[in-house]
């Protein structure tokens, strides 16, 4: 009995030992690179927000609001909305065309859907930059687009470096990351509630709206998370296919880091792009809890 | 089931829309014109004049090493720290802390770094680049690893440490080989996603080391030369070729198995 109390309880400290070491030895390497290469980073770029742009670039240590009040000056407010406007109308767009390709993927034969599921990837396989320079080409005046519509008697039209080239390439770049979760959403539903909806009498059209759409919306949301954010803080997309000029976030944020020097507004930009980011998530957390 | 034709319309939008522009990157790589906008006959000239682009060879090597560099780095510490927050931690706020750098935008992360590498006053260069890969490869890796070993037995684990093998034998000789193909996969995300990283290697990186992404970023910005359809088009082959041995060899891993 006594030897027993006895080498229970030092079993029980080696386990508490080895747990301590455990802790030390798995979690410390990566959690220490974590707070020095992201959240110090983080945490400056927050302080800064709050800190006077020195003379020539730099930083001066002086606390000021004044990142933030520039925020609301029509010449940036209007940048932040119609980076809102351009990532919306990508996802939108992403949306409804994603929607149904995903639905047919995930009724096709297994085989098939292996295919269509890869070929939906494939374009990620080559490099974003690449594919952004031949949708240059593809739309440029003697392109291939306005080419095969002068063959229609129409055209030529000016494609290029406008907010509707900047969509096109956002839709192109991440309707992938739509068309993935929309389809993982899809292919879990069982198709006995549709049969149940339309031997109950309901209209394809009812039975998309009462049964289908509200059971696969957690898909509709993390597919419209997919292509929102990466959108909405893009710079090299408005860059390329919109002519160069400051016409979204991304492209301020970089302005203010690289050109203008003048970091203190520049991270002011960024956590305005953060906030934005941080309240879709929650919404996005919101309606999974619902769900 | 009955599919509703119309749906049709947009499946096949879609994927004539994903593959034009590629088609015509292929097709025009072997162009013998330098316009764009025609073709005039077949030749491989242009992936003559890309064999001997010395600035595209050197961001290829460049991109090679911060890609092994930090694919190394991040496995590691990947590893680690998915090990670590499955079975020494019931924390939420640090599994949110480990996937974090994955969830975060591009340009943030490379904002942040940016001006932390000028306030420890670090020189950039392929190093800089290779940390900051680092921080996203290693939240991919975690996040592969650990679903990993949600579905492992931790009562072979257990037995190990019951038979009184100490917790680094029990990690090194029970806990690692049966994560080994979660670290592959994760490794294997890390590398594809350093490679072809553009945003934080541009604004970590120092102007005399660019990756192959920089390199690409700045043709494509001044001025428009067939060498990118025939880079475009080797790489689309590389990674078709890999991903095809990689599907060979996961059927060949679970016949075996």
């Amino acid at each position: 009995m006594t030897s027993s109390t006895v080498s229970g309880a030092t079993a029980k400290q080696r386990s508490r030992r080895s747990r301590v070491l455990g802790r030390l030895a798995f979690l410390s390497p990566g959690l220490t690179y974590l707070i020095v290469l992201m959240l110090i980073p983080l945490a400056l770029i927050i302080s800064y927000a709050f800190f006077r742009r020195g003379r020539f670039g730099g930083v001066v240590y002086e606390l000021t609001g004044e990142n933030f009040t520039r925020l609301i000056d029509p010449i940036y407010l209007d940048v932040v909305l119609d980076s809102l406007k351009l990532a919306t109308a990508a996802t939108l767009i992403a949306l409804l065309v994603g929607y149904p390709t995903a639905y047919l993927i995930a009724q096709l034969p297994a085989r098939w859907k292996t295919i269509a599921l890869i070929a939906i990837v494939m374009p990620f396989w080559t490099n974003f930059l690449i594919r952004i320079y031949a949708w240059i080409v593809l739309l440029s005046g003697p392109g291939l687009v306005n080419t095969v519509l002068g063959k229609l008697g129409l055209g030529p039209f000016e494609f290029l470096y406008n907010q509707g080239t900047i969509v096109t390439g956002l839709v192109y770049s991440y309707l992938p990351l739509m068309v993935l979760p929309l389809y993982a959403a899809i292919e879990k539903l069982d198709p006995q509630l549709r049969e149940a909806s339309a031997n109950l009498g309901a209209r394809p059209a009812r039975t998309f709206a009462s049964v289908t759409l509200p059971l696969t919306l957690p898909g509709v949301i993390t597919g419209c998370m997919f292509v929102f954010v990466p959108s909405f803080g893009n710079f090299v997309i408005p860059e390329l296919l919109g002519g160069g000029r400051s016409i979204m976030v991304g492209n301020l944020i970089r302005d203010q880091f690289l050109k203008a020097r003048d970091w203190p507004f520049g991270s002011a930009l960024t956590l305005a792009l953060l906030a934005v980011l941080i309240v879709l998530l929650l919404v996005q957390a919101w309606s999974a809890r619902r769900a | 089931m009955r599919k509703p034709r119309l749906l049709y319309v947009p499946f096949w939008a879609t994927y004539v829309f994903l593959y034009t522009p590629i088609v015509v990157l292929v097709v025009m790589s072997f162009n013998a014109g330098k316009s764009p906008y025609s073709f005039d006959g077949l030749s491989l000239k242009w992936y003559g004049k890309l064999a001997g682009n010395a600035t595209v060879a050197e961001g290829l090597v460049n991109t090679l090493i911060v890609a092994a560099g930090s694919t190394v780095l991040a496995t590691v510490l990947g590893t680690l720290l998915a090990v670590g927050l499955a079975r020494y931690s019931k924390s939420r706020l640090l599994d949110g802390l480990g996937v974090l750098p994955a969830v975060l935008p591009d340009l943030v992360l490379a904002i942040g770094l940016l001006v932390f590498y000028a306030m420890v006053k670090m020189t950039l260069g392929l190093h800089s680049v290779l940390l900051a890969h680092t921080v996203f490869g290693m939240a991919f890796v975690t996040a592969v690893v650990r679903t990993r070993l949600t579905h492992t037995d931790t009562s072979l684990e257990e037995a190990s440490r019951d038979l009184g093998a100490t917790p680094l034998t029990t990690f090194l000789r029970v806990t690692l080989p049966q994560l080994m193909p979660g670290i592959a996969a994760g490794a294997m995300l890390a590398f594809t996603l350093s490679i072809d990283e553009f945003v934080i290697a541009f604004f970590t990186a120092a102007p005399t080391t660019p990756t192959l992404p920089i390199v690409i970023y700045s043709m494509v910005r001044f001025g428009v030369t067939p060498e990118i359809n025939a880079l475009a088009t080797l790489l689309l082959a590389v990674s078709f070729t890999v991903v095809i041995v990689a599907q060979r060899m996961t059927r060949l891993t679970e016949s075996l198995s």
